[in-house]
Order: C-alpha cells, then sequence, then structure tokens
C-alpha cells in the first residue's frame, strides 16, 4: 500500500510548484508519467520566461543598449549556471542548441568534417533513433563505417563486445547514458575510458540522464556532453551540447550566420571564438534562460536523495505490475533508472496506451524512436511509464489498477 | 439505409454512453466482432504502416458496390475500423469519394483519424476513398 512506502522528500510540496499537475483530463486527476518524452514546468521557469517577454525581450550580445545588455547578462547566467551544474571546466565549453538531437548532429557534421573514409564510429543497440541517423549520414558522406555494442536480453550492454569492437579505427564513440526504452544505465565512464585509450573521442546522449542524477562531465572524461532542455524541467527548443575546448578549437564551424563570425569581407571571414562560433544567429533566448532557471531550481533539490526517490517509484511500479496475468518487462537491466517499459501477452501497446489516456493516465506507447530495440525484443512496442520526482507512490497504484482494468476489457 | 442514415445511427448507438470507458468497452467488442483478413492475405500490399499499429485494407468492387474488409494487430484501431466499414460498405462509389465521415467526429474519436496518431486509420480512409475513386473511374 502506498501509505506504507516512506517518502523520501516532500513531494506535495513540490508538486505544488508544477501547475501543470493539478489538472483533470476526461474528468479524471492527470497522472504524468510520460516524463521520458518531456516533463512538466516548475512555476519559476514558466514565470521566467513570461517575464522575460514582458519586460526584457531584446536581442543578445550586440546592442548598446538597456534592455539588449540585461538580455545578455541574463541569457550568459544561465550558460554559467548550466556550466557549474555539469561541471564543466570552461564557460565556452557550454554550446547553447536547440536540443540533443541538435547537439549530435553538430558532432556529426562538425567532427565528421575531421574523419576520412575507413574510420570508424561506434553506437550501442539502444540507441534513439537520434544518435543512429547522424552517423549514418556522416559514414554516407564520409565512408566511414558504423559498429554497433550489442545488448543481452536484459537490455545491458555486453562490454566483453565493446572491447572488441575498439581498435585504432574507432576515431568516435557515442552512447546514450540512459536508455530512454529501457531505463539501462550505462557504464559512460567506462565506456569513455576504454575508447580514450584507443584514442577516439566519445559523446554521451545525456537526454534521459541529466534530469535524474548528478552529471559530472569531468568526472565522467567524455568529450561531448548533449542534453535537451525540456526534459530537465526547462522550455522546449533549447539544449546543451558540452564539449572540450581543445576539441571544440580543432572543429570547423557547422553553420554561418551572425554572432558566430569575427570579420567578413567577401573575400575572407574569420570565426568568433567559442562559444560563439558554434551558435550562429539570434539564439532561443528565453529558451536559453529559462534553462537556467530550470537548473538553479534543480540546485535546490538534492539529486540523490531524488535518484533514490525515483528509483523506489520504479521498483514499486515493476512489483505490482509483475502481480498482473501476462506482464513482461522490457529492460531489467541491474542498473536501472524510473523507465518502467512493458508489454501485456496477447494485448497491443497502443490499446492499453488508449485506454489508460482515457483513465487520465499519460504514458507513451509505440517503439519510443528506438525501432532497432523493438526489433531486438521481436514486439511492436512498449507501454512505458517513465517517473519524475514529482510523482508519486499513489500514482503508481493508480497506474497499476489502470492497467488490469485495460487489460480486463481487452482479454 | 444510405450512408447518411448510417452514420446518424452510430451517432444514437453512443450517444447513451456518458463515460469513456463505457464507449471504449463498446468499441473494443466491436473490434472484437469484425471478421479477420486470413493471414495468407495479410501481404504488404494491403498494409498500411502506422507508427503505432498496423492495418490491412482489402478492396473489392461487387455490383457497382464497394467492400472493404480490414484488419489491425491492435483491438481499437480494429472497433474503429468496424464503424468505417458499417459505414462505408456496399455503398457507390461516387457515394464514398465523396462522403464526409463526421460520425467520427460527432463520437469523439476524431483524435484517432489525426494524423500525430499515425495508427494507420487516416491513411486507411484515404485508401478507402482512393480505391472507390478509381471504381467510379471505370
Amino acid at each position: 500500500m502506498a501509505e506504507e512506502k516512506t517518502i523520501a522528500f516532500d513531494v506535495e510540496s513540490i508538486r505544488e510548484q508544477f501547475p501543470t499537475l493539478s489538472q483533470q483530463v476526461y474528468g479524471k486527476d492527470l497522472v504524468y508519467l510520460d516524463n521520458g518524452a518531456t516533463s512538466q514546468k516548475p512555476k519559476v521557469v514558466i514565470d521566467a520566461i513570461g517575464h522575460y517577454y514582458t519586460l526584457e525581450n531584446s536581442n543578445i550580445h550586440r546592442g548598446v543598449h538597456f534592455l539588449s545588455q540585461q538580455a545578455t547578462e541574463h541569457y550568459e547566467h544561465a550558460r554559467k549556471v548550466i556550466q557549474q551544474y555539469i561541471n564543466a571546466p570552461l564557460e565556452e565549453e557550454v554550446l547553447f542548441t536547440s536540443g540533443t538531437t541538435a547537439g549530435i548532429n553538430l558532432v556529426a557534421f562538425s567532427y565528421g568534417e575531421l574523419l576520412s573514409e575507413g574510420d570508424e564510429i561506434i553506437i550501442s543497440a539502444m540507441e534513439h533513433h537520434s544518435n543512429i541517423v547522424p552517423w549514418q549520414i556522416l559514414c554516407e558522406r564520409k565512408g566511414c563505417i558504423l559498429k554497433v555494442i550489442p545488448m543481452n536480453e536484459h537490455g545491458e550492454l555486453m562490454m566483453d563486445a565493446y572491447s572488441n569492437l575498439l581498435s585504432h579505427r574507432t576515431k568516435l564513440v557515442a552512447v546514450t547514458h540512459i536508455s530512454n526504452t529501457l531505463g539501462t544505465i550505462n557504464p559512460v565512464k567506462e565506456i569513455t575510458r576504454m575508447a580514450h585509450e584507443q584514442g577516439a573521442v566519445v559523446l554521451i546522449d545525456g537526454a534521459q540522464s541529466i534530469q535524474h542524477m548528478t552529471v559530472d562531465v569531468q568526472e565522467l572524461d567524455c568529450d561531448f556532453y548533449a542534453f535537451s532542455g525540456h526534459k530537465v524541467f526547462g522550455p522546449t527548443g533549447v539544449g546543451i551540447l558540452y564539449g572540450k575546448k581543445a576539441i571544440l578549437d580543432k572543429m570547423p564551424p557547422y553553420q554561418g550566420g551572425g554572432d558566430m563570425i569575427e570579420k567578413v569581407t567577401f573575400e575572407k571571414t574569420t570565426y568568433n571564438g567559442l562559444p560563439h562560433k558554434f551558435e550562429a544567429g539570434t539564439p532561443n533566448i528565453s529558451g536559453g534562460i529559462g534553462l537556467g532557471v530550470a537548473f538553479e531550481f534543480l540546485s535546490g533539490l538534492d539529486m540523490d536523495e531524488v535518484e533514490h526517490y525515483e528509483k523506489e517509484l520504479a521498483t514499486y511500479a515493476e512489483k505490482e505490475l509483475l502481480k498482473l496475468d501476462g506482464m513482461r518487462l522490457i529492460g531489467t537491466a541491474k542498473e536501472k533508472t524510473s523507465v518502467v517499459s512493458f508489454i501485456v501477452e496477447g494485448l497491443h501497446p497502443f490499446d492499453i496506451g488508449t485506454l489508460l489516456d482515457k483513465q487520465g493516465i499519460a504514458v507513451r506507447t509505440g517503439h519510443h524512436c528506438t525501432q532497432p530495440v523493438m526489433d531486438f525484443f521481436k514486439i511492436p512496442g512498449t507501454v512505458r511509464a517513465s517517473f519524475a520526482f514529482y510523482n508519486t507512490m499513489a500514482e503508481v497504484d493508480i497506474l497499476v489498477k489502470g492497467v488490469e482494468r485495460s487489460i480486463n476489457m481487452l482479454r | 439505409m444510405t450512408l447518411e442514415e448510417k452514420q446518424q445511427e452510430i451517432v444514437e448507438e453512443f450517444a447513451v454512453f456518458d463515460d469513456w470507458m463505457d464507449k471504449y468497452e463498446y468499441i473494443i467488442e466491436l473490434g472484437k466482432d469484425l471478421p479477420l483478413i486470413s493471414d495468407d492475405k495479410k501481404t504488404d500490399d494491403r498494409l498500411i504502416e502506422g507508427c503505432q499499429s498496423r492495418v490491412w485494407l482489402e478492396t473489392d468492387v461487387v455490383d457497382g458496390k464497394m467492400q472493404f474488409t480490414a484488419d489491425s494487430d491492435a483491438i481499437i484501431t480494429k472497433g474503429i475500423i468496424g464503424l468505417l466499414i458499417q459505414v462505408m460498405n456496399n455503398e457507390d462509389p461516387k457515394t464514398i469519394a465523396t462522403a464526409d465521415l463526421h460520425f467520427i467526429r460527432e463520437i469523439g474519436l476524431q483524435e484517432h483519424l489525426s494524423p500525430t496518431r499515425a495508427n494507420g486509420l487516416l491513411s486507411m480512409v484515404q485508401k478507402m476513398k482512393l480505391s472507390a475513386l478509381k471504381a467510379a473511374a471505370v
């Protein structure tokens, strides 16, 4: 029973700060369990965006006037907040992008320019399409070879196989920190260390990890770390690519435009330094400011406590769901975050998701942009409940009852 | 019964449900009752690939009237297919090609025919209409 569970921290007071959560859909209290797709926003973030457009709206970096200087200051302050949060050594190593996908594409395009035919790129079997397709495009463009680290039936990467794939031909390893479909936490520190031994650079897809745990890019020692703002309680359309300065300096610009230049003539253009070299055009200013506020909000939480609490939610959900007839969990890695993916024997995930929706429960169904993972498990898709720290044990109970009711209707 | 009368009949049938789950209970029963397409006929040329669920559609013209059989791997999708077939079967190709299927909206299932849902139903309706257009042109 939910009442017997120990609550690690005051969930109710956290929930109060997320206005979206306190509404009804189809006449039922909303139970939002689609945090893997996007997270809800705390009021401080919503207010910061409103405040920016109400009183501060102005273009940054170029204006001599008051509003422009103020907006520049707030935008650059956000960069500092995020730099500190991920423990990046330098401010200019923190690049604003439009999201994880944009960050990965930036690296694939720009760092990709430094690669040549026959160079090898390693990804894993559990990557999101956005950490597969940019590398396939690069391979087509440059004649590189894509290799895939296999996984076992629990959804854990096979590290021996990875070791065998690595060689002096490996130039880049791009792996997700946490699988969006399986919840597996990959040993990215070890993956990075092994790649570095072969002289390869490492990109970590952090889209599903930074909202769940402390991320220290220096401790991981990865060369790139990409994530999205909207999954970490910030706005949509903004994200971060962290990159080591020494590597970013070597890379050619990705997109040309304003802000990224030093001097332009028709004969020759010289480029601005980091981070501006990779930030062409007017950025998502309100998004950047909002993302800074989201990280300030996160800084006020104890992330170890968050991780523990979320784990408790997921473990409880898994335990209760497994009591239902025909239940099969997809993704049973030893190291897992608060993602619970499942299928029910004989039933289609779409049907279960539709019936959960009508009971006010928001989950995700389908292949979750990881079709190779579905092919591996030979399933059409899963139902995925992904928890955030504002979810409650009572919501887990509602989910389990909702799934049970759906199964009874569909059988 | 005209196509319009058939739509009206379904709207009236659904009017009794004031709870979403009751409505879906009914759709699921329709889905279970829908005649299946045999596995050997579930070929790629009959397949409409959706992002979430898959639909197979077979079209025929018998005595100048359109005949549809369809199947899906998801029961709710099948139930909605059942409703669409109920309305469109045994109609003139011309009637189908120009039909406004407003009943879907009126019974609150329009989300299933939105492009974002990607369950193959929108493509199925388009295919049904296209085959009717072809039949009308013959």
